[in-house]
């Protein structure tokens, strides 16, 4: 039951289009209707081998050691891959795009950070046989103390999860333990409000639950290149992230995805390519690694709980002048994509209102449980949970109407974000409206008026204010998290240059919306130093011949040299040096 | 012991595309000597309607019917770099591509269409049914497929185009946070209405009610197949899902769909939807991305609306009926807030 309300923005739009705009059928309708559109798991190939791996039953364990050698003896067992058979056995996704540190193996070496960390890969002849030695792999381990909770795990003293990050948190900028975001004094305005309210928000990890788990197969084709169908959600994206770990140059790789039975984010993470291509290579044959369920609901990646306080200061008319989020991401034992949403959430920050005085401190906590990782809405479903439950709180805090509220702290076009960009665009009032109308639930006469396209920008709703900043929570001293703030920012100072506007194409009715000219520009711009050119990722091995065994992991990065993936970008982004 | 009706409701909005930027997306396309088209991508269809949205805007920027283009995608060898089917970018990440590439194109088309007719190219429209014609003299025109067979068999040109859509990457102030994150945004309202029984704690979601504002629905029919799967998905967050139910405590985690509590089709809400368009500046056809934010709003309204229902505020997800009893006892009873309308 969908309708569109034409009425409402009509001028800005065209609507004279031929087939944008109309509801027509897909062109792989039928296949998905009748149960025929292939899938990655519907190639058959001759000869095919399965990979299964054997996992820690432990959160945290040192690996004393490894015995293969009865597994390696059962029927239809035709390679055993441990930690040492992976040519670069440590990466971090983000790589690709230069942020963040290697920090997680494909195999474990000498330590397991999570239940369900793959030790060791059989490859047989079928996946009975392949499950059935995994039986027989005994691997001694000494358990370590674990941690399980995001704020247990950043006090002082807690067991390290992750040897790259050992105090357990992301590094941002070189510098801090969190992402922090400023605009305005927080402090001082609270001390004004008539309400403060401060709550906790604790949103729970989610499984993807698609109905196709995730999977590949991997085969050797006869120009030296291996075919791989894979249910990656991002095809260059698993690409690049194969070939890095195999150390293959990316055109000796040939991915094939098309149709996912179900994403959501759980199929970013490249978990079966590399071992399946590795063992490809180290087998001559296709190699096909796809979990089952239960691998599938503990061990592939969930999205992060995350724990959320949310503070805001209201006055008694129902305007809200201070707001504060304090929130914890909890990555499990690696990295992945959790660093990145952390930065999405502090640009989401303070939801969609306009607020004169709005910071935010993100964490990205590792505890000792599967790694975390995208999934719809990633970096801001669980906000918005939390914004949205204390907005209702608040509004009965000044005994008003929850829309009348929303209305009330609405952004609009011309207001100044707090990341210091002016909001263009904008649509929530009109959208508040028509739901209230929808759902007949009555708001004000007040509330009706207004408009997105009106009073946005007015005053200081539009400028940028002095702002307090601190150098609280740097990096390994836990002690300058309750340190004072260090400096006011006169007002309108801004120092990250504006990114060039996109080329647009075709866009026809953008130019009812030409961009405005930017009101944010700074009186005095502060200018920053450039941030130091990272040095390069690892070299990659040289390439091998596919049946052979790949050469043992690269040696320690050489700066200065070429980086084999992406570009040099977010080096400049968050000054963080790749390893 | 009694069952109570509540209201609640929730307004977000959501970013487009990877927050900083630096996500690009490339497009390639060209046409068979009869004038059929083949739009070459490596982006993933991961049910949401990858293909048909680009198909779309393909055979809206050609000026082509749209039985006249066809989507092959998801093989790196043929499909052009991507950065992936996530972070709500298809749509506008790679719709700009497409519309990039059939705009060169069809640039291409119609000067071989303006050679055969011995006319100016900037004089030539396309009719959306396969005709080429002057602007204002629909009688002197040429079909596509005629066109596309001149260019191929005599003229020797290439009927295809490249694109590629970038927003280039944004810095981030260590300090401040100040950024230049996403260009545009996509906003919602959502009303919901539920039944709490107070002496099983059970949520019953009796129906969503909601507007969604999305730039425009390239494909309304794929715009309401999003919003009502994400709105089931925010359902199952409020109210069911977790890996974890007694986290950080770890155990009891469920092995299977058995285990793992998710809706059933007996426990799914009539939705009712109104979708709002305002061009995104920088949008293919102004189009944002409903692929994500479609969850969201449904999880701080049923929250809030059980808290309407019975005055319990529960900040800890998922609201399980045990959760739900214990604030009921905390509180003396159940404790019926103000009616919103209904």
């Amino acid at each position: 039951m969908l309708d569109i309300r034409k009425d409402f923005f009509a001028n800005e739009r065209d609507d004279n289009l031929n087939v944008v705009g109309k509801g027509v059928q897909r062109q792989d309708m039928p296949g998905h209707v009748t149960g025929r559109s292939p899938f990655f798991d519907d190639h058959a190939f001759e000869g095919l081998l399965h990979l299964k791996v054997v996992r820690s039953p432990h959160h945290h364990a040192r690996i004393r050691s490894i015995d293969v050698s009865a597994a390696e003896r059962a029927p239809g067992v035709k390679r055993i891959l441990r930690a040492a058979d992976v040519p670069v056995n440590k990466n971090t996704l983000l790589s690709l795009i230069n942020f963040g540190k290697d920090d997680e193996p494909s195999l474990a070496v000498d330590k397991v950070h999570y239940k369900g960390e793959p030790v060791v890969a059989i490859i047989a002849d079928s996946e009975a046989a392949a499950m059935a030695a995994r039986k027989l792999v005994r691997i001694d381990y000494e358990t370590l103390p674990a941690v399980f909770d995001v704020e247990e795990a950043l006090k002082p003293g807690a067991p390290v999860v992750n040897d790259t990050y050992p105090n357990n948190y992301f590094e941002y900028h070189d510098k801090f333990d969190h992402q922090k975001l400023r605009f305005g004094d927080t402090e001082k305005a609270f001390k004004s409000a008539d309400i403060v309210l401060e709550e906790r928000y604790q949103m729970s990890p989610i499984e993807h639950a698609p109905t196709e788990t995730n999977g590949s197969i991997a085969a050797p084709e006869q120009d030296n290149r291996f075919v791989v169908h894979s249910c990656a959600q991002g095809l260059f994206f698993s690409l690049g992230t194969a070939a890095k770990i195999v150390g293959l140059e990316s055109n000796r790789l040939h991915f094939i995805g098309g149709t996912v039975g179900g994403g959501f984010g759980g199929k970013v993470d490249s978990i079966t390519e590399p071992l399946a291509i590795l063992g490809a290579m180290m087998t001559g044959r296709p190699v096909r690694y796809v979990l089952d369920r239960e691998e599938e609901m503990l061990y592939g990646s969930p999205r992060g709980a995350e724990r959320i306080y949310v503070k805001d200061g209201v006055m008694r008319d129902g305007r809200i002048v201070a707001r504060h989020v304090r929130s914890y991401f909890d990555a499990g034992a690696y990295t992945r994509l959790s660093s990145y949403a952390a930065v999405k959430c502090t640009a989401h920050i303070p939801g969609p209102y306009w607020i004169p005085n709005a910071a935010s401190d993100i964490y990205v906590a590792y505890t000792n449980r599967c790694p975390s990782t995208a999934m719809r809405g990633f970096g801001i479903t669980a906000v918005d949970f939390a914004l949205e439950v204390q907005m209702d709180k608040l509004a009965h805090a000044v005994n008003m109407d929850p829309m009348d509220f929303r209305i009330l702290n609405a952004y609009r076009d011309g207001d100044m974000k707090p990341h210091r960009r002016v909001a263009k665009n904008t649509a929530l009032i009109e959208c508040v409206q028509v739901a209230a109308e929808k759902a007949r639930w009555p708001i004000s006469d007040s509330a009706k008026r207004q408009s997105s396209l009106a009073g946005g920008g007015e005053g200081e709703r539009g400028q940028i204010p002095a702002t307090l900043i601190d150098q609280r929570g740097q990096i390994g001293r836990p002690e300058t998290r309750n340190a004072p703030s260090t400096q006011t920012l006169p007002a309108g100072t801004t120092r990250i240059a504006l990114t060039k506007q996109p080329e647009l194409e075709g866009s026809r009715d953008s130019r009812a919306a030409a961009p405005n000219v930017p009101r944010y520009e700074p009186a005095q711009p502060a200018v920053q130093a450039p941030a130091p050119l990272a040095p390069a990722t690892p070299a990659s091995p040289p390439p091998q011949p596919y049946a052979a065994p790949p050469s043992p992991p690269a040696a320690a990065p050489t700066p200065g040299a070429t980086p084999q993936h992406g570009a040099m970008r977010f080096s400049s982004v968050f000054g963080t040096r790749r390893r | 012991m009694a069952r109570y009706k509540g209201r609640g409701m929730a307004s977000i909005n959501y970013p487009i595309g990877m927050n900083l930027g630096g996500d690009p997306s490339q497009a390639l396309i060209h046409s068979n000597p009869d004038g059929k088209f083949t739009v070459a991508l490596s982006a993933i269809d991961l049910g949401q309607g990858m293909k048909q949205v680009t198909r779309q805007v393909a055979a809206e920027t050609l000026g082509v019917p749209i039985e006249d283009v066809y989507v092959d995608t998801a093989d790196s060898d043929t499909g052009p770099h991507d950065m992936g089917s996530f972070a709500s970018r298809g749509t506008h990440r790679m719709g700009n591509a497409v519309i990039a590439a059939a705009r060169e194109a069809r640039g291409v088309l119609l000067e071989a269409a303006a050679e055969e007719l011995e006319v100016n190219a900037a004089d030539l429209v396309t009719d959306g049914r396969g005709n080429i014609h002057v602007r204002g003299a629909p009688s002197r025109s040429i079909t596509v497929r005629a066109t596309a067979q001149a260019a191929q068999f005599k003229q020797g040109k290439t009927i295809a185009g490249r694109g590629i859509f970038l927003v280039p990457l944004s810095a981030v102030d260590a300090e401040t946070g100040e950024m230049n994150p996403n260009t545009a945004f996509a906003h919602a309202c959502l009303v919901a209405d539920v039944e709490v029984d107070d002496e099983t704690g059970e949520v019953t979601l009796l129906g969503i009610t909601s507007a969604y504002e999305l730039g425009r629905a390239l494909n309304p029919k794929m715009v309401e197949q999003q919003l009502v799967g994400g709105a089931w998905m925010g359902q199952s967050h409020a109210l069911y899902e977790t890996p974890e139910p007694y986290y950080p405590n770890p155990d009891h985690g469920p092995r299977d769909f058995n285990e793992y509590l998710m809706p059933g089709p007996g426990d799914i809400a009539p939705y009712s939807v109104s979708v709002l368009e305002r061009p995104a500046p920088d949008g293919p056809f102004g189009g944002k991305g409903p692929g994500e934010m479609c969850a969201n709003p449904v999880l701080p309204a049923v929250a809030n609306a059980v808290f309407n229902a019975v005055g319990v505020r529960v900040d800890e997800l998922p609201i399980t009926p045990e959760k739900v009893l214990r604030g009921i006892r905390a509180i003396g009873g159940a404790n019926p807030q103000t009616r919103r309308g209904g």
